[in-house]
């Protein structure tokens, strides 16, 4: 940072940049990678276990609590992470803006469509619908 | 000149590829490959919930040659974006950047994504 610098103290202070975000896109794609890991290990070991089960086994499998919780996590985990890495990846390569807005905007929607359907299935099943 | 026309900075493909070069660009397809992939994660948790005939739909589709092909995509996808993922963060925590650790982290990343693969089959197809 120069002396002669246009940034405000408080600018400077907070570190946000220009996009008033810092380093939150960042961050918060380690946290779920992180958190992915684990996460992806469990589920991956279970059903490969359970290859094919029954609709009875997989109702009682989907819903015993200590599963449907950590679906549940594996769920949120996987599309926050899955949105921000398609996002950074329609930001890199696609640069007709408004293909790239209406890709970024498809991204967003269709990430939180399919994980409202996948959190909902598992609370049917895990609540006894 | 018209700015259309203006030369760039070197396109990618003058390079020769490296293993360095393909496993980052294989670690982003495979990240778009899993995010489509999902929709068949939220298919199956769907279907469950809907009852026994859409479950029968689901496991007949996985069952079959395609779908045990996009099922082996799929794992081997997951198996390679969580090996090189965590040879990521380990960038992220500052390790790994000598020439000669990237290219032996980068080869082991290669071997035990295969090796899981198998080993993730070899258990399902046990099980079933």
């Amino acid at each position: 940072m120069t002396e002669n610098s246009m940034r405000t103290a408080l600018g400077r202070v907070r570190g946000l940049g220009s996009a008033k975000e810092g380093t939150h896109h960042w961050w918060m794609q380690r946290l779920t990678a992180i958190a992915l890991v684990p996460l992806v290990l469990w589920f991956v070991v279970s059903v490969t276990g359970l290859a094919g089960m029954s609709h009875a086994e997989a109702l009682a499998w989907i819903g015993s609590p200590a599963v449907a919780v950590t679906l549940l996590l594996l769920i949120v985990a996987t599309f926050y992470h899955a949105q921000l890495g398609m996002q950074v990846v329609i930001e890199d390569y696609v640069h007709d803006e408004v293909v790239k807005l209406a890709s970024l905007v498809a991204v967003k929607f269709i990430a939180i469509v399919l994980s409202v359907a996948a959190i909902f299935a598992v609370l049917k099943i895990a609540f006894g619908g | 000149m018209n700015a259309d026309k203006r030369p760039l900075s070197p396109h990618l493909q003058v390079y020769k590829p490296q293993l360095t070069s393909v496993l980052s660009i294989s670690h982003r397809a495979t990240g778009v490959a899993l995010s489509v992939g999902t929709m068949l994660l939220v298919w199956w948790l769907f279907a469950a919930a809907s009852g026994p005939d859409a479950f029968a739909v689901v496991q007949g589709f996985l069952g079959s040659w395609f779908g045990y092909l996009v099922l082996f995509g799929f794992s081997y996808a997951l198996m390679y974006h969580l090996c090189n993922g965590i040879r990521h963060l380990f960038w992220d925590a500052g390790l790994g950047f000598e020439l000669e650790i990237v290219y032996k982290s980068g080869w082991a990343t290669v071997i035990a994504s295969a090796a899981l693969t198998v080993l993730t089959w070899l258990v399902a197809l046990a099980a079933l």
